[in-house]
């Protein structure tokens, strides 16, 4: 008797074969980098740069682990106030993503099918061209002699005010990251907004609610998965965000990704700049799981 | 005064007129439904009685009251959608009493009415379960629940029983009886399923291309269709070519193609001439050896095409000699009856000189 054809063998070789290749990617582009960046955290900083070697045959030269770039860290209080101002930066950037874009999911969902694909790729369409160019449009759109400035500033002067600069300030940061992130919180709002069963709307309405009650008891909490995605998918890069606040900001206006950006290419502080590297991802998980657990519970049904 | 009063109402979607100047009257308590085939105008009828959709012209009153200024949220009428409609993230206590909250209801009524309501749709145990851990029939219970939570003067299901399987189909509208009695709330049933409007209903609006074509109690509209889609929708029928010979006070005189000539009841309207369809039901056609038919002013000889047997019943085919085949339906467990007959077999064709119904075309 000839041995039966087991479907499930073959299924489990097949599952291997196709998540084979992005397992080894993932395990050489993300597990290595970050097995490298814990152990730069401990250890000294190079001469030029770089890091100093963990063993050594010569006894006088730096070497081996340490716990100094952490305690440099905590010994100064500008670094925790530059996390904090970072925070308080994605937070805001994420606050105003997600005010401008649930309106804009809402109505892109609710349009007539056609004219929703050309709602969404005018959405997308700012990523045809180049992130820095955009940026840099915004340097000319804020900077002293652009219509905005001279219109705000004409006001200003009206009401008998000083002008105002508003290139390199926090406000063109914060400008400039809303800008960016804003269609990473419309595209999975919509998503999730446009799988809505309309009936649910009409059942809420037929049992007695209103449009603002239709709203927030039934529209919003359903697309709490999608304001959740949106949010994670802001607030994370909105943190370690270095080229905006480079362009558009002014000297006070460092955030965390600059810090860690000017670690590794200008102080050639390697450890630090891991150590920094690693308190933020801390910080980004901390959040990341106090937010799971706050979606757990209204999350349960889906 | 009628509960609800449909007055001329008619709702067009572009060129197509998709509800064709309906007038109703609904009273107060009824168990009333809108059958038709699929696409006939009822769901758009429900709509503009629900507030989700307006009529183009016409009425609809409620209590006297005409709804055209309320919206839907503000009309003391409720519906059970055919999907139910549950909402997904509150759990069966919370879709049950949603509507006690728009209502800004006391807590403590909250809880009693829910306590009430649970026990009466047999959901006890269940309050605290969310809609997709239910089964079909239970989350059909929950939509019932919450739309009768509040005491609605008016409750619309839309297809409501639609989503249930057959057997349980069957329980469900023992239960949807009982459950109409005893709240007492007057149901507008939408179906496409006719015997289950006859099971249910204490009268049926047949509805056709946006029309009315008949309002009846069950019996009346399968006994005496007032046309030839009514008599056809409405149960199984034979459906024979005929021409009138003599239109009597007392009775027709009637040519049926393929078979001969017959009598039937009378029909005021018809003269002598006239070409119509004659109209049988299969339960009223007899078949037997000749002795026991001859008593009958119509009878003809056939031979028995093919049986249906269904256990309790049997559908048999009987081809006549002069061409045309008609259907009788027989229970097989009739007192007497010695003999089940089988393809091949000639037989003898009968039915009583009072049955059947002349439609002129
Ligand atoms: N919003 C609408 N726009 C265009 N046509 C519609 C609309 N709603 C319903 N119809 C049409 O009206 C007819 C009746 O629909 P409906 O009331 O849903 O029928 P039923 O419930 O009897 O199956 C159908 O032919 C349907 O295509
Ligand atoms: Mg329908």
């Amino acid at each position: 008797m000839t041995k039966a054809h087991n479907p499930d063998s073959t299924a489990g070789l097949g599952k291997y074969l196709v998540s084979g290749p992005p397992f080894l990617f993932l395990l050489l582009m993300f597990a290595a980098p970050a097995v490298i960046t814990v152990i730069a955290s401990f250890s000294y900083p190079g001469e030029f740069g770089g890091l100093a070697p963990l063993i050594t045959s010569d006894p006088n030269t730096l070497h081996g682990v340490t716990l100094e770039t952490y305690q440099f860290f905590f010994s100064d209080f500008i670094y925790i106030e530059i996390f904090i101002k970072s925070i308080l930066m994605a937070s805001c950037t994420t606050l105003i993503c997600l005010s401008l874009a649930y309106p804009l999911a809402l109505l892109i969902a609710r349009s007539p099918s056609r004219r929703r694909d050309i709602l969404v790729l005018l959405v997308i369409l700012p990523f045809a061209s180049n992130f820095l160019i955009r940026i840099y449009a915004w340097m000319i759109v804020l900077g002293p002699q652009s219509a905005l400035s001279l219109l705000i500033n004409g006001m200003l002067k009206l009401f008998g005010l000083a002008p105002v600069h508003l290139l390199f300030s926090s406000f063109a940061v914060l400008i400039a990251l809303v800008y960016v992130h804003l269609p990473f919180m419309v595209l999975p709002l919509y998503t999730n907004l446009e799988k809505h069963d309309p009936n649910l709307l009409d059942a809420a309405q037929d049992l007695g609610a209103n449009a603002w009650q239709r709203f927030w008891r039934v529209t919003f909490p359903l697309s709490l998965p999608g304001v959740f995605a949106g949010t994670a998918l802001v607030f994370i890069p909105a943190l370690g965000m270095f080229a905006i606040p480079e362009i558009l900001g002014g000297t006070g206006d460092m955030l965390i990704g600059n810090l860690i950006k000017e670690q590794y290419l200008v102080t050639r502080d390697w450890p630090f700049g891991a150590t920094l590297s690693i308190m933020l991802t801390i910080a980004v998980l901390l959040i990341a799981w106090l937010t799971a657990k706050l979606g757990a519970r209204r999350g349960s049904y889906v | 005064m009628a509960q609800l009063e449909i007055r001329n109402v008619t709702r067009r979607f572009g060129d197509f007129v998709a509800v064709d100047n309906v007038s109703l009257n609904i009273e107060a308590g009824e168990f009333f439904t809108l059958l038709g085939p699929s696409g006939c105008g009822k769901t758009t009828l429900l709509r503009m009685i629900a507030g989700f959709d307006v009529p183009d012209s016409g009425q609809i009153l409620l209590d006297g009251k005409d709804l055209a200024d309320t919206p839907p949220e503000k009309r003391p009428i409720h519906t059970v959608f055919q999907s139910y409609a549950l909402f997904p993230h509150l759990t069966v206590a919370r879709n049950i009493t949603f509507s006690l909250k728009m209502a800004r209801c006391a807590h403590s009524e909250i809880s009693a009415r829910l306590q009430q309501s649970l026990d009466q749709m047999r959901l006890a145990g269940q309050a605290d379960k969310y809609p997709n851990e239910l089964s079909g029939g239970q989350k059909q219970r929950v939509a019932l629940a919450r739309a009768l939570i509040n005491r609605p003067r008016l409750l619309l299901l839309d297809e409501s029983l639609a989503a249930l399987d057959a057997k349980l189909r069957e329980e469900v509208q023992v239960e949807l009886i009982n459950l109409q009695r005893d709240v007492g709330i007057t149901f507008v049933f939408v179906t496409h399923a006719q015997t289950e409007a006859l099971a249910l209903s204490h009268r049926i609006a047949v509805m056709n291309l946006g029309r009315l074509e008949q309002v009846d109690e069950p019996s009346k509209l399968y006994g005496f269709p007032r046309n030839r889609f009514v008599a056809d929708f409405i149960g199984h029928i034979n459906q024979l070519d005929a021409r009138v010979l003599e239109s009597a006070h007392s009775h027709l005189h009637l040519s049926v193609a393929g078979a001969g000539d017959i009598i039937a009841p009378p029909l005021i309207s018809a003269a002598p001439g006239q070409n119509g369809t004659f109209s049988i039901r299969p339960e009223q056609v007899r078949i037997g050896v000749h002795n026991e038919l001859v008593e009958l002013k119509n009878h003809f000889s056939g031979m028995v095409q093919s049986v249906l047997y269904q256990g309790d019943v049997s559908v048999y085919r009987v081809k006549f000699a002069d061409g045309v085949t008609i259907e009788a339906l027989l229970p097989n467990s009739a007192p007497g009856r010695a003999q089940l007959f089988e393809v091949g077999d000639m037989v003898k064709v009968g039915w009583r000189h009072d049955a059947g119904i002349f439609f002129d075309d």
